[in-house]
């Protein structure tokens, strides 16, 4: 089974994991301003990108913390894993 | 139908297991194994929340009579209970003896004014002690961590999954002493996992009544 590495606990099975969508889709930062058509994409759409793709994960199974990180959607290999709030990384063969 | 009067007593959710459990045991020890199984003393619990590197971390230090572990997945000793990480900002504080000072109406005084929070998880979690010389080999059926004492030695801990259940795992000896903290609705589901994965241990005959 395919290991996470959480920022806390460290290499734990995926199966403690739960995956929680795109990283970095700040809420807008005022709603009322934005057409029909903006917020279905702020609420809908997302980056389906193949290759390396900034995600958000929680340790659901352990210590039930949220973290980011990079995963490459062709091989499920995990980039780098990095806290909330902080920038994407750089990635050795990632787009940034 | 007569009318007696009995003292009531606490009784131990798991109390109805200790028959299987104790059997379990006496037929590991008849194969020249080690493994003893049993429920833990109930302990009062609280659920610590507070900024580790805010002002209120001393007085709850002193207020316990122990500091609050930083480094994850480990734990302290305190009188009567433990303090046990579970998260950069998250504590299990517990008390076999109920101490009033490590109780939430005396810990959330300290920590409410900086944000924190204390909450009375006592009912939470039943808590099975497993030791033994083949503790750690029943353990390895169902939970992926390295439990090698040179990985996981006493005063470590961890929050993952037995079995199917979502376990709080302490290590009090090095290798062969453990206490496991499961959800009370849990506790019966994994009371029955740890009886059935000892079952290599109990020899060829299979074990009436379990
Ligand atoms: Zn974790």
């Amino acid at each position: 089974m395919q290991l996470i590495d959480c920022p806390w606990c460290g290499p734990r099975e995926e199966l403690e994991f739960h995956y929680g969508g795109q990283a970095h889709v700040s809420y807008p930062p005022d709603p009322q301003a934005l057409t029909d058509e903006q917020w279905g994409h702020f609420v809908f759409f997302r980056d389906n990108p193949k290759g390396p793709f900034p995600e958000r994960w929680v340790h659901g199974a352990g210590c039930r913390r949220w973290f980011n990180a990079v995963r490459d959607t062709r091989t499920h290999e995990f980039l780098a894993v990095y806290p909330i709030g902080a920038a994407r990384p750089g990635v050795p063969g990632g787009d940034a | 139908m007569t009318a007696e009067t009995r003292p009531l007593r606490p009784a131990h959710p798991l109390e109805s297991w200790e028959p299987a459990f104790a059997a379990l045991t006496r037929e590991v020890a008849a194969q020249g194994g080690d493994l003893v199984l049993e429920p833990a003393p109930q302990a009062r619990a609280t659920d610590l929340r507070l900024d580790p590197a805010g002002p209120a971390r001393p007085a709850v230090a002193a207020a316990l009579g122990a500091g609050l572990p930083t480094h994850p997945n480990t734990w302290t000793a305190t009188d009567d209970g433990e303090i046990v990480w579970l998260g950069p900002d998250e504590w299990l504080v517990t008390s076999r003896y109920a101490r009033p000072d490590a109780a939430e109406p005396a810990l959330r005084p300290l920590v409410a004014g900086h944000g924190g929070a204390a909450v009375d998880v006592t009912g939470q979690r039943v808590a099975l002690r497993l030791r033994g010389r083949l503790a750690r080999e029943l353990l390895a059926l169902g939970c992926a961590l390295d439990l090698h004492p040179s990985a996981f030695p006493g005063g470590h801990c961890a929050q993952t999954l037995l079995g199917q259940a979502g376990v709080l795992l302490l290590a009090l000896g090095d290798g062969d002493d453990y206490l496991i903290h499961v959800r009370s609705s849990f506790a019966g589901y994994l009371a029955e996992w740890l009886l059935d994965a000892a079952t290599e241990f109990r020899g060829a005959a299979p074990a009436a009544g379990t």
